[in-house]
């Protein structure tokens, strides 16, 4: 972009510029310190190659975006996270909201569904249809989607530890309602690391859970090859306290981990890497925001193709939903939040993803209402139809200091996953608690900057108001919600036929004792009503179950 | 010698986030006090039953799945069916303003919701052992 004689022009007259701004700062010093420089020039990235470290958008390594229209073409699919209460409310609340012009459908599992236990399990009292739905079986599964095609929507699902079982609830769905299972298309998130290190929804032991992982890999390969096989999650490791740069490394060592593993059972890497989504946040640093998604694409397609020699572009691109940051949303002032969204929903579609979820603003408090439901999905449309944001393709390319930021954060998410290998690799990393403690010590970094006011929280710790009166309207779940659904288990039980349940369940004990693919296993039990706390039931007496280190 | 204060920082039911919990047990450490964590998935029962072993002033209880209404109310009745009278709990998550005055009303002393400051965690713990 610029020649010697022209770089060294740049750099006289930013010396002379330096001189004049010392001048001024001894007058009026910078109101605080900030981690990056106050100007950037073309000598940020005077040594930068652009056609094989930036590029066009749709090819390698893809920093610029993974299709060559992005938006222009197609916008994003706007997927808001959603599910509560039972399957009956959770389909009315997909219905309003596919009728409110949301493209795709994301499901949230109540936590006994995502830990495999029943609505009527002890540890699940309390907990029924409270952070999700509740799903006990496949009758809980054919409501959620009653009257919605799932051949023609795509849905997410956020589910880890038993993610193979519900799989393969949705894969039965789709033959009750006609649908072949090469029609059905979404995404599973299926990634168990990074329960371990920041979301805490693990069931099994990691060996177990590798092994239901690279499972549901080799069978969507064969037979459901529009799935996304796994959702790897970035997201919960930077909301869990990491930083932009950590938020990057450690979910790309997990995908290492998982990548590895498949390769060790004989997956070759072009049947599967294609099917790797990604789920990333948007958190308040808006240019250091974009700059993680452009480093990530960038990294990724280097991996892919240095270190596993994936041809097929598509197992280079990086894929990835984003969810806007709810650890940074406050409780004080909740209105605030809907700017706080914007702009980090604006960061992810200047960043290039293919699918995003807005949060509302009420959910420092609470679930979201429809209202505020509503807005998060408004905001998103706002912003594809009014903001221009979404007229041409990566737009901050060629910023001095975001094209800077992509350098810095790639160059430093290669260092810790390079100490993550020599480490022996993610999951024994985790093992060690490595990334746990890395994340620890940064969350309360965090904090501290908040309480010394180092960083500001707007409406916490500065134009705080003192007479603040929380709004009375958030959503309650019905606290018989969780009696409503143990009535309807216990109904189930009485009338499926037992005998077929307990054939399955021990050709399901059988095949997990040995080493076959457990998902033709899991697909015949779900079809007889088998509940998802017996089949993980099965599969924790024959796995064993994870318990934590307890380090802080 | 004043006897450390010895806090039990707690994560009943199935909520897995306890980036809180972490943050607020390296607080109340570097203030000084003894911390015990529990990790995750705890029933009350577990969660009472270690206390007393612990011999506690102090039970801090995290939720942030909407649970609370059933946990904490249960933890106040074990505690209160073991005679456990001098432990303080308090509590924190993501727990609306609405429903606060009925977990008070169980027995549990405060409430800290999202945006606290550690300090005040601290200043209230400091006071109410103090009493």
């Amino acid at each position: 972009m610029f020649n010697e004689k022209k770089l060294t022009e740049i750099e006289q007259s930013q010396k002379t510029w330096q001189d004049k701004l010392d001048k001024s700062l001894a007058k009026f010093p910078e109101r605080q310190k900030f981690a990056v420089k106050s100007l950037y020039t073309p000598l940020d990235n005077a040594k930068s190659d652009y056609l094989a470290e930036v590029g066009l958008p749709g090819e390698f390594p893809f920093t610029r975006g993974i299709q060559q229209g992005m938006y222009r073409t197609k916008l994003w699919t706007m997927r808001q996270y959603s599910g509560m209460a039972s399957a009956e409310e959770s389909n009315q609340r997909y219905k309003y909201l596919l009728a409110q012009g949301q493209t795709g459908l994301s499901v949230a599992f109540d936590l006994p569904t995502q830990i495999g236990y029943d609505s009527d399990h002890p540890l699940a009292q309390g907990e029924v249809g409270k952070v999700g739905v509740a799903i006990d079986s496949l009758a809980d599964m054919e409501a959620l989607f009653d009257g919605i095609s799932i051949e023609k929507v795509s849905t997410s699902m956020t589910i880890n530890g038993p993610a193979a079982v519900l799989l393969a609830m949705y894969v039965a769905v789709g033959e009750k309602q006609g649908a072949k299972p090469e029609a059905l298309s979404g995404t599973i998130q299926n990634d168990i690391l990074k329960e371990y290190i920041a979301r805490g929804t693990y069931i099994f032991p990691p060996q177990p859970s590798m092994r239901l992982i690279t499972d549901t890999f080799a069978y969507c390969s064969q037979n459901i090859p529009k799935w996304n096989v796994i959702s790897v999650g970035a997201y919960h490791i930077r909301e869990a306290g990491a930083t932009a740069v950590q938020e990057v490394a450690f979910a790309f060592a997990n995908a290492i981990a998982y990548i590895d593993a498949a390769l060790k059972v004989g997956l070759n890497i072009d049947d599967f890497a294609p099917n790797i989504s990604w789920i990333f946040t948007a958190d308040l640093d808006l240019f250091e925001e974009v700059a993680k998604f452009r480093a990530a694409r960038r990294l990724w397609a280097g991996i892919m193709k240095e270190r596993y020699g994936a041809t097929k572009p598509k197992s280079q691109m990086l894929r990835f939903h984003v969810h806007t940051a709810g650890s940074v949303l406050t409780a004080q002032q909740p209105d605030n939040n809907i700017a706080r969204i914007t702009w980090q929903a604006l960061a992810a579609i200047l960043g290039g993803t293919q699918s995003l979820a807005t949060c509302a603003k009420d959910e420092a408090i609470s679930l979201p209402t429809e209202d505020s439901a509503r807005l998060a999905l408004r905001t998103q449309q706002l912003l594809a139809y009014e903001s221009g944001a979404a007229k041409t393709v990566d737009p901050l390319a060629g910023s001095y200091y975001v094209e800077q930021l992509t350098d810095r954060i790639e160059q430093q998410a290669k260092e810790y996953i390079a100490k993550i290998d020599s480490l022996g690799g993610a999951a024994i990393a985790i093992e060690k608690g490595y990334m746990q403690a890395e994340m620890s010590v940064c969350a309360y970094a965090y904090q501290r900057e908040i309480e010394n006011n180092e960083r500001i929280v707007v409406g916490v710790n500065k134009f705080v108001n003192d007479d603040e009166v929380q709004s009375g309207d958030y959503l309650k779940v019905d606290p018989v919600a969780g009696e409503k659904q143990r009535q309807r288990l216990s109904e189930l039980k009485a009338k499926r036929d037992n005998d077929r349940v307990a054939k399955t369940l021990a050709a399901l004990r059988q095949a997990a004792n040995g080493t076959e693919n457990l998902m033709p296993y899991l697909i015949d039990a779900v079809k007889t009503y088998a509940t998802l706390g017996e089949i993980c039931g099965v599969l924790r007496e024959v796995f064993g179950e994870y318990k934590a280190n307890l380090e802080v | 010698m004043m006897k450390r204060i010895r806090v039990l920082v707690a994560k009943p039911g199935l909520d897995g986030h306890d980036r809180g919990a972490k943050v607020i047990s390296r607080a109340l450490r570097d203030a000084g006090m003894e911390v015990i964590y529990t990790g995750l998935r705890q029933t009350p029962e577990q969660i009472v039953e270690t206390a007393l072993q612990e011999d506690v002033n102090v039970i801090a209880l995290s939720v942030l799945s909407g649970a609370h209404t059933y946990l904490f109310p249960r933890v106040m009745e074990l505690i209160s069916e073991k005679g456990m009278k001098d432990v303080i709990v308090i509590g924190g998550g993501v727990i609306p303003e609405s429903d606060i005055c009925a977990l008070k009303a169980t027995g549990i002393r405060e409430i800290f919701t999202p945006g606290t400051n550690t300090r005040r965690v601290i200043e209230f713990i400091q006071t109410a052992v103090g009493e």
